[in-house]
């Protein structure tokens, strides 16, 4: 099998990356800039940077995906990248006449010190940016964090260049979804509405990476925040910011810039993590919990109490983005299940710090940031698993140590679904908790002798 | 829709003005261009070479986005599927990244015991000035393996470019083996892929021809045998954007002759065993290949016109990498009744576009390096029921209720070869005849052109 390459053997490789848990900034800074309403993603750099990027989320949200680049060239890396990026400006806006451009930059870019902000003001000076629409940056070197880090910059981005005080309180709620999918995001806007408040989500990829299908192919979906969504948001009541990896970076800038209070909360992947982000926007929202979100809740504690004793002391193997896999471990735990690997490869401290409160009663758990999918592995060859969640590229290790697997986060490849129904919230859990039984169900009826292979469970 | 002033060269009607056409163009800053980069294309063409390591010398997102991503097949080691990289920090694009690379080739090489190892160079290799070659030649020495640079630093030029580069870098295995014991009538496969297994087929083909083939280059390729090329007698060159170059190099330094060849369709797939058979002058292979053509086609054809009845009439658009491949393809689709009313390219040459034109009928609209919005538009106004395309592409003709077929690197059914061909038609049947189609509108635009009132072509019409 392919992955027959893998040592079980673990020796120090300070230098070597095998098989990737993460990938570049600039593919977190487009998707974050695909849910700004009628708003291009730019890639400052290469060609390939942005048809990789491109064809990557296409493969993963099955959407045609739309950014333009700058086109560097070698003239570009020795006198730098102003006179594309004038050259770029002047091109969109006749051509594809968004109402926002968002500039990424890339490692090229970046390292020819190409300064966005004065190429910015530039094109503004020569009167390249039309009355009412925008140009936005956030710097995304890929040498630097993560692709969720370029989600979060991207997201703070959006902070930087639209968010005023108009002095006058707003009786709404930001919401920073964090590096979810579009149905993720939907849902969390049903469960604000359905308690009655009024937010904003920034950045909002439904009805964008999840369009219709109408016999149209519309080069900006519906879909996304607006451009005067955006300029509310430094008077909005405050912010809840999902997953201190994507989103604190924009809540904390928003604070310092408009005095928005925020929160930042993990992503509502399970029950515990759901409780905190309804109370959260019921405190800050100052309403009440609605009767038809606490049936929500019972039905899924319902199902748990089903399903418990199937999940018991189950081991797990995650890897992923981290913001992901705290929520979703310390869901694990809940579920009385044992994650007792895992991997995230971005790297920050912070991850280690929120898996040992998570995973405090798990002692044989071990995890890692700024880790690789290899070494994943090589633990679960060590001492095996019971079930295996991550991205696509978790097939390799599933199919070579015959592992049940169950597909979730960036990117998923070879499966369609994960942008149609939501992992978070209440219903997104019930999602899970079904994912997760099948899995188990499955692989004992695959496994067990006849005489055991039973109608009833 | 309006084609930008820039780009008007590049889109060609046939039959409305004389053909003044532009290609092999940087893209213009700021287009939504379908097309990728230098290291993309060096990328592309060694991948397939399974026995071999493939190291990424720069962060980790250019390694991230080509690991296991092109169903190149192997009939033996898969070492070309796992993903290497130094994942470069901040920290060696200060200090530089060349003790990173070493150490990283050591560990490598003493994990896997690869037969040799690539070294693909990114953007900001180019630019912080890292010394692959020294590198490379250190631990070559060191390790007693060929240890290759790929010069292909992302901005300089395009994916062509990064052919180029791959093409040097396979030279420099080329020319490292012993040649003896290779048939006088043998062949260097070059420009296939093995995608979905099609280098198996073809190679098969030959076989039974009495040819032998000494290297696939690089579908299911193999370090030691690529190393013996130079031994073969006839090099054969199907993607010739990708691996004419080769051919050159090797007619320069060896003196091997080549041949363009195509594998898609019934008339190019005969013609290219026949061409083969021709070059070697042999009367029993000439024979042999005739039985083996007609016996192919037999038992092919009638299931051809089966779904030639239920294709005739209808119309494609055809949107490729190289424009080499847009021939075969016009042609095939010719076969199953089908008109090809739009077809372009991101690579392809003057020389390709001009044969293009010869090869289409009037009002074909040709185009180079083209973007989603034009694409959508000339699908619209040729009212197109098939989008022949990439991954990108795909979803684009799904939103505007056509069908589409991948003849780029995700294809999972080999489409090369007399069987190729059927799958081929089967994968056109399945996705136009689609009942998905029926449950969505189709819009095209009237016969004047730039019009923008909307017909639907549908009876039913939300």
């Amino acid at each position: 099998m392919l992955l027959r390459h893998t040592d079980k053997e673990i020796k120090e490789r300070s230098a070597l990356t095998v098989n990737p848990a993460k990938t570049c900034q600039p593919i977190g800074a487009m998707y974050a800039a695909l849910g700004i309403h009628n708003c291009l993603p730019h890639s400052h750099g290469s060609q390939g940077c942005c048809a990789y990027h491109r064809s990557t989320l296409t493969r993963h949200y099955k959407e045609p995906v739309m950014a333009s680049t700058s086109s560097f060239t070698e003239g570009a890396s020795v006198f730098g990248g102003q006179a594309n990026l004038l050259e770029a400006i002047q091109y969109i806006f006749t051509v594809y006449n968004p109402d926002v451009i968002a500039v990424h930059t890339t490692c090229l870019s970046e390292v020819i010190g190409d300064d966005i902000p004065q190429i910015l003001a530039r094109a503004r000076e020569d009167g390249e940016i039309p009355e009412g629409k925008y140009v936005i940056h956030c710097n995304t070197p890929s040498f630097v964090g993560s692709h969720v880090t370029g989600f979060a910059n991207m997201v703070k981005g959006m902070v930087h260049y639209f968010a005023e005080s108009g002095g006058k309180k707003l009786d709404q709620i930001n919401i920073i979804p964090g590096w979810v999918e579009p149905s993720d995001m939907r849902e969390i806007k049903r469960l604000a509405r359905e308690m009655g408040v009024t937010t904003v989500m920034f950045p909002d990829t439904s009805d964008v990476l999840d369009a219709p299908l109408t016999g149209r192919h519309q080069f900006y979906p519906k879909g996304g925040v607006t451009v005067k969504e955006l300029q509310s948001i430094g008077d909005s009541m405050g912010t809840i910011a999902l997953g201190h990896f994507a989103s604190s970076a924009a809540a904390e800038a928003l604070d310092a810039k408009c005095n928005v209070p925020y929160e930042i909360l993990d992503i509502p992947y399970g029950l515990l993590a759901t409780d905190r982000f309804i109370d959260t926007l019921r405190r800050m929202a100052k309403v009440e919990v609605p009767e038809s979100i606490n049936a929500e809740r019972g039905r899924l504690v319902d199902a748990i109490s089903d399903m418990q004793s199937y999940f018991y002391g189950k081991r797990v193997a995650l890897f992923g983005d981290p913001d992901q896999l705290v929520a979703l471990s310390e869901f694990l735990v809940t579920l009385n299940m044992r994650p007792v690997y895992v991997v995230t490869g971005t790297p920050g401290k912070k991850f280690e710090e929120q898996m040992s409160r998570v995973l405090e009663e798990i002692p044989e758990a071990k995890f890692k940031q700024a880790g690789d999918i290899y070494l994943l592995h090589q633990w679960i060859k060590n001492e095996p698993v019971d079930l295996l969640m991550g991205n696509t590229y978790g097939k390799f290790i599933a199919r070579d140590e015959d592992i049940p697997f169950i597909r979730i986060g960036f990117p998923i490849l070879d499966r369609i679904g994960h942008s149609y129904f939501p992992t978070v919230g209440y219903i997104g859990a019930l999602r899970l908790v079904e994912k997760i039984l099948g899995a188990i169900m499955d692989r004992q009826d695959r496994d067990c002798p006849e005489e055991s292979f039973e109608l009833v469970m | 829709m309006k084609v930008l002033d820039g780009r008007k060269k590049q889109v060609f009607r046939k039959g409305e003005a004389p053909f003044e056409f532009d290609c092999e163009k940087q893209s213009l800053a700021g287009s939504v261009s379908q097309r990728a980069c230098v290291f993309c294309g060096s990328r592309v063409v060694l991948y397939p070479i399974a026995d071999a390591v493939h190291l990424v010398h720069g962060p980790a997102g250019c390694a991230a986005y080509t690991w296991d991503i092109r169903g190149a097949l192997s009939s033996g080691p898969e070492l070309h599927r796992l993903s290497f990289s130094t994942d470069l920090r901040e920290y060696e694009v200060i200090h530089g990244g060349e003790p990173k690379l070493y150490q990283a080739l050591i560990q490598l090489i003493e994990r896997y015991r690869p037969e040799a190892v690539f070294v693909y160079g990114t953007c900001i290799v180019g630019v912080i000035g890292d010394d692959l070659e020294a590198v490379c030649k250190k631990v070559s020495a060191l390790k007693g393996i060929p240890v290759i640079p790929v010069h292909s630093e992302g901005f300089k030029g395009t994916k062509k470019d990064g052919y180029k580069a791959a093409c040097a870098a396979l030279m420099q295995l080329i020319g490292r083996g012993p040649t003896d014991g290779i048939s006088k009538y043998s062949v260097n496969i070059l420009g296939d892929y093995n995608l979905a297994g099609e280098i198996w087929i073809i190679k098969d083909y030959y076989r039974r021809m009495g040819v032998e083939v000494v290297a696939g280059i690089t579908g299911d390729g193999r370090v030691k045998e690529i190393e013996r090329a130079h031994g073969a007698a006839l090099n054969l060159v199907q993607c010739s954007g990708s691996m004419n170059y080769l051919a050159k190099l090797m007619k320069e330094k060896y003196g091997i002759h080549s041949l363009q060849v195509s594998y898609f369709g019934i008339e190019d797939m005969a013609e290219a065993l026949y061409g083969v058979a021709r070059f070697f002058k042999d009367a029993e292979m000439m024979k042999r290949t005739q039985e083996l053509v007609s016996g192919e086609i037999r038992a092919v054809y009638p299931k051809l016109l089966e779904y030639r009845k239920a294709l005739a009439g209808k119309k494609a658009a055809v949107y490729v990498g190289g424009a080499f491949k847009a021939f075969s393809l016009v042609k095939a689709l010719r076969l199953l009744g089908m008109e090809t009313v739009v077809v372009g390219s991101q690579t392809g040459s003057k020389q390709d576009y001009a044969l293009l034109k010869e090869l289409c009928d009037d009002g074909t609209i040709i185009v180079d390096d083209s973007n989603p919005v034009e694409l959508s538009h000339f699908i619209r106004e040729k009212n197109v029921s098939l989008f022949i395309g990439g991954v990108k592409e795909r979803p684009i003709a799904y939103k505007l209720g056509i069908g589409f077929c991948d003849h780029n690197h995700e294809r999972k059914i080999a489409l090369a070869g007399f069987v190729g061909m059927l799958n081929f038609a089967a994968e056109v049947y399945q996705s136009v005849m689609s009942p998905v189609w029926q449950f969505t509108p189709r819009y095209m635009q009237s016969e004047t052109r730039g019009d923008v009132h909307d017909e639907c072509s549908r009876t039913v019409c939300p």
